[in-house]
């Protein structure tokens, strides 16, 4: 865990996304704020449609708009708001120093390319060395993310490679140009255990040794618990509670974050029925008023009802958005 | 009665509304490839009424929509807006400029050109809609038995709609209907069915191939439904969007395709009138008589646009992703 | 069943008496009402466009043997291309085994066909993975969840369908009043539920649910989890639960079958699974998990197996999982382990349970 007072690499304040749909505007982030430092995993945990995805594309600049739009707030990168930024800038700003690796390696991989002709390519562009420098640079890359053989696979394909490989390339491909701030959206989703636990490993190892900032948008709460420093839950598009990762698990201060913990079958403990959040997540054309978890809160009164709760001060490095967190630190349900 | 959970609260109360929207917002971060908020939110939506709600804002669809049902009208009706005889001759007037009553002039054997073109809408039509319902058809049964046996039945008709395709279409309709005497229009409907076939089946076997992969498909054969059934309730419905598409484009160019022909002297033949009989006949005197080849050939581009344009906002209205 | 004895040697003998001690089953075991035995799929591999010939075969199952008890839920767990869903789609008859027995109350379901095949098919229901791809867009929730009574007609006479179906959808816990919606009105937990109700609907004894939660979100995930196992009591159902997520597994299964490559690497009760394993495989899966409890990772030793799940077009010889095992000797590159309670834990409490591993034994905690 780090506590030291560093500089915030990604300090992200009050973002706010929505798209415009023929349903209606969607209001997918709603005011997000959050900081992460150089060497610190910060673990954007939430389930589809909370916006977790959708504030990491916005940081990164690759939002689709239309139909998304920023409509608010600032994202400061090493002091400067990208927001502000022209898209020449931007761009030069993404890759070079901030790199995405996303879900479904395949799909992310050009497949008439050899994976040694899309790692090469960065330093060709980036860096203008030569293709065959490029492809020295493509090898040494692979080893570095453990692909056994990697001087005879550069020239494979894509395809040519397993789940868990690919990821690795991806993996390889992020780190390419050192960049200070990885963000892994749901990095390991589409892999089986074994080899999840495998890229994790390496993901986390690979962070350490280049002291980069990580942001893991994840919806497993049991991968979150292995590598997160911090933990940022989201809920319609806000963050409902943000605590140091050993916190929120023994204690959460959000009706949300226990129910979601109760919710889950766990491997060490089994019981006869799990606890199941009531209800659905809001539709984000129409969030309720007040405290959007309400009308799926146990603890809900009144006052859930119209007023939205502000992130209360938890403690020490912990915020909940809910009226009732002492309430909910106490146990209550 | 089941003792209901906590869990069940979902249904029972807060109602279709909520349900309806949230399959929009789960879309958000859910489909694939088109990623957050990827535009269109309800692909899965029912199908026609989101295309027709498309269409009806599409000023393409209205505009080409309303020419198709004016020329379906005075295809079965043309005495509505012509009430002249197209074959009356009155060799006075032979390539005579328009005049009050024949506002498109006459043409070489004094027949009123706008009688002809009215007229001729029938011919036209009748060879674009019935050789587009014969080649869609035999097309989608022949391409979709295909994609849904697969095997050496698949094999076969691919290599048949190979041959088929090799065929040169003018130079196949020129030896083909050269040995034809019929002066209806069904040996050119015939022709087209014949040639135009392979066209449709592969768009079917195509569509009924990724319809069989779903996993409803493999629920009714679990559940133990016959062939007949999976094709017609579950396979069909899904698999028919594209075939229509490239019908309606299809049928633009068989109505293109029948005057080409029948210009080559090889399509319909007279007494029946055509707007591609009448061009090649104004085709001679293009120089003192233009209105004669003008009005027919207009006739016939607009006919063509229409139905193409038709086709363009249908698959642009049944798959976004084509665009 | 008679009592316990091992068939010692591999191969055509019955399956090995799963969980003979310790066992905590829902229901008190009953007889078994499947029993799976030696079954294989082999998937040909074909080259050539016109005159194709055969160059291979992906063995997806490759000799596996089970019994389903009544009322209990047998969980098989294995990682993506490890046969699981094969297993699902034999068991239901989506595809003809290549060989082996699937006995349904002794019969040789196989050899069925014509109105026997049938009536024995509706006791064997599935559900799917996927909510939004095993449900027809094109038809109302009343026609989905009513198509199993038009193609059984016997099941319920056309007057008493519709109100069949209000029931179904009161008993997965939907509004009945949505009969006439479409499936894209509903949410994803929802249409699970739809395609719950589908299932259940010719009063199945058996239900085979092929990763059913796994498309959920987690929330949505407990509803499912705790609905079918309502149903379960309800209706005194038998389920094969097929997941790669061992946790569910674990909730829901009164006994687990581990799949690696085809082949049934462990079985045992969930408590001889989790607590006691004793093939590598097992081991090395369970300790990949990860468990949402920041303090856990501290403390536990976790095996990180080395490269990737060999082909199933070209498996290992000997033990499928020699390829990534620790412990692999040269034996196991000759001799199939055969699926037994191996001699040295013969009774010997909860380590004494199937495991095709030469080399099996209780991971100590000491270890790393």
């Amino acid at each position: 865990m780090t506590t030291t007072p560093e500089p915030k690499l990604l300090d992200v304040r009050d973002l706010k996304v929505e798209f415009r749909t023929r349903d209606g505007i969607a209001k997918a982030v709603n005011g997000v704020t959050y900081q992460v430092a150089a060497g610190q995993t910060l673990a954007v945990l939430g389930e589809s449609g909370s916006g977790k995805s959708v504030t990491a594309q916005a940081v990164m600049g690759i939002l689709d708009t239309p139909p998304g739009f920023v409509t608010g707030g600032e994202i400061f990168f090493q002091g400067r708001d990208l927001l502000t930024l022209g898209r020449e800038e931007r761009r030069k700003v993404r890759g070079a120093k901030m790199a995405m690796i996303f879900q479904d390696a395949l799909s992310s991989l050009n497949p008439v390319l050899s994976v040694g002709a899309q790692l090469g390519e960065m330093y060709q562009v980036h860096r203008g060395l030569s293709r065959k420098a490029a492809r020295g640079k493509a090898v040494e890359l692979m080893e570095r993310v453990g692909i056994p053989a990697a001087a005879a696979r550069v020239g494979d394909f894509p395809h040519q490679f397993s789940g868990g490989m690919r990821q690795r390339i991806m993996i390889a491909m992020a780190l390419a140009l050192e960049p200070e701030l990885i963000i892994a959206d749901e990095p390991t989703t589409a892999l089986d255990v074994t080899v999840q636990a495998q890229v994790m490993d390496l993901l986390a190892q690979l962070q350490r040794e280049f002291h980069m900032g990580l942001i893991l948008i994840t919806h497993d709460l049991g991968v979150v618990a292995d590598v997160a420093d911090t933990i940022a839950v989201m809920y319609a598009g806000r963050i409902v509670e943000t605590a140091p990762v050993h916190q929120l698990y023994r204690a959460p201060a959000h009706p949300y974050t226990r129910g979601l913990l109760d919710s889950i079958p766990r491997l060490d403990q089994k019981g006869r029925t799990l606890y199941a959040i009531k209800g659905l997540p809001p539709n984000l054309t129409a969030i309720p008023p007040g405290c959007p978890f309400n009308p799926r809160c146990p603890l809900a009164q009144d006052v859930c009802r119209t007023d939205l709760p502000p992130l209360y001060e938890a403690g020490p490095g912990r915020a909940s958005a809910c009226h009732f967190w002492k309430e909910t630190l106490g146990g209550a349900r | 009665m089941p003792d209901h959970v906590p869990d069940e609260a979902i249904t029972h109360g807060d109602g279709g509304a909520a349900a309806l929207a949230i399959g929009a917002a789960e879309s958000l971060e859910r489909t694939p490839g088109t990623g957050p908020g990827g535009a269109p939110t309800g692909r899965a939506r029912s199908l026609w009424r989101d295309a027709w709600h498309d269409l009806r804002r599409n000023p393409v669809f209205v505009v080409s929509a309303l020419i198709i049902l004016f020329l379906v009208v005075i295809a079965i009706r043309p005495q509505l807006i012509a009430d002249g005889n197209p074959y009356r001759a009155d060799l006075a007037k032979a390539q005579a400029g328009p005049e009050p009553g024949h506002p498109f002039g006459f043409d070489t054997q004094g027949r009123d050109v706008y009688t002809r073109v009215v007229y001729g809408a029938r011919a036209s039509i009748t060879v674009g809609v019935c050789a587009t319902a014969g080649v869609a058809l035999l097309g989608s049964l022949l391409g979709g038995l295909a994609g849904f046996f697969g095997g050496w039945w698949d094999t076969l008709l691919s290599r048949l709609a190979d041959i088929f395709f090799g065929i040169p279409v003018i130079l196949g309709g020129l030896v083909f209907l050269s040995v034809v005497t019929s002066s209806t229009v069904w040996p050119v409907i015939g022709f087209i069915v014949l040639l135009g076939w392979p066209q449709i089946a592969r768009i079917a076997r195509g569509a009924v191939f990724t319809a069989k992969q779903n996993d409803y498909v493999q629920a009714a054969r679990a559940l133990g439904a016959g062939n007949g059934r999976m094709l017609l309730r579950h396979i069909a419905p899904n698999a028919v969007a594209p075939v229509i598409v490239v019908a309606t484009i299809a049928l633009g160019t068989y109505i293109s395709l029948e005057a080409t022909l029948s210009y080559l002297g090889a399509g319909l033949k007279p007494p029946t009138v055509s707007w591609g009989i009448d061009i090649s006949a104004a085709s001679t005197s293009i120089r003192n008589a233009p209105h004669m080849l003008l009005w027919p050939a207009g006739a016939l581009s607009v006919t063509v646009l229409a139905f193409i344009m038709l086709g363009d906002a249908v698959r642009d209205a049944l798959d976004p992703k084509l665009r | 069943m008679e009592p316990d004895e091992q068939e010692t040697g591999s191969g055509g003998g019955p399956a090995p008496r799963v969980a003979a001690a310790g066992v905590r089953t829902r229901a008190a075991r009953g007889e078994a009402i499947l029993e799976i035995r030696d079954l294989a799929k082999h998937f040909p591999l074909h080259r050539g466009v016109v005159f194709q010939r055969q160059v291979g075969a992906v063995k997806a199952v490759d000799g596996v043997s089970f019994d389903l008890y009544k009322g209990e839920t047998l969980g098989i767990v294995g990682e993506s291309g490890c046969g699981k869903s094969t297993v699902a789609k034999l068991l239901v008859g989506l595809e003809r085994p290549t060989a082996g027995q699937i006995r349904y109350q002794g019969e040789d379901i196989i050899k069925l066909s014509g109105r026997a095949l049938k009536a024995v098919r509706r006791n064997i229901q599935m559900v799917f993975q996927d909510p939004y791809t095993s449900l027809n867009p094109r038809m109302t929730v009343g026609d989905i969840i009513g198509e199993p009574y038009e193609i059984h007609p016997e099941v319920a006479p056309k007057g008493s369908r519709r109100q069949k179906v209000r029931e179904l959808l009161d008993v997965v816990g939907l509004n009945p009043e949505y009969i006439n919606r479409y499936p894209h009105q509903f949410s994803g937990g929802q249409r699970q539920r739809i395609g719950i109700a589908r299932g259940l609907a010719l009063r199945p004894e058996i239900i085979v649910a092929d990763e059913p939660v796994s498309a959920l979100d987690v929330s949505v995930q407990a509803q499912v989890i705790n609905l079918l196992e309502r149903l379960q009591d309800e209706f005194d159902l038998s389920y094969v639960f097929i997941a790669h997520d061992l946790s569910v597994v674990r909730h829901i299964s009164d006994r687990v079958a581990v799949m690696y490559l085809g082949r049934l690497a462990e079985t045992g009760t969930d408590e001889q699974i989790y607590e006691h394993p004793t093939h590598p495989y097992t081991q090395a899966l369970l300790s990949a998990v990860p468990v949402p409890d920041p303090a856990a990772r501290e403390r536990r030793g976790r095996i990180l197996l080395a490269g990737d799940v060999p082909s199933p077009a070209d498996p290992p010889s000997g033990c499928r999982f020699r390829t990534r095992c620790w412990k692999a000797q040269d034996v196991c590159a000759e001799v199939v382990p055969p699926l037994d309670v191996p001699e040295w834990f013969v009774g010997a409490g909860p380590a004494g349970h199937p495991s095709a591993c030469h080399f099996a034994e209780e991971r100590s905690d000491a270890q790393e």
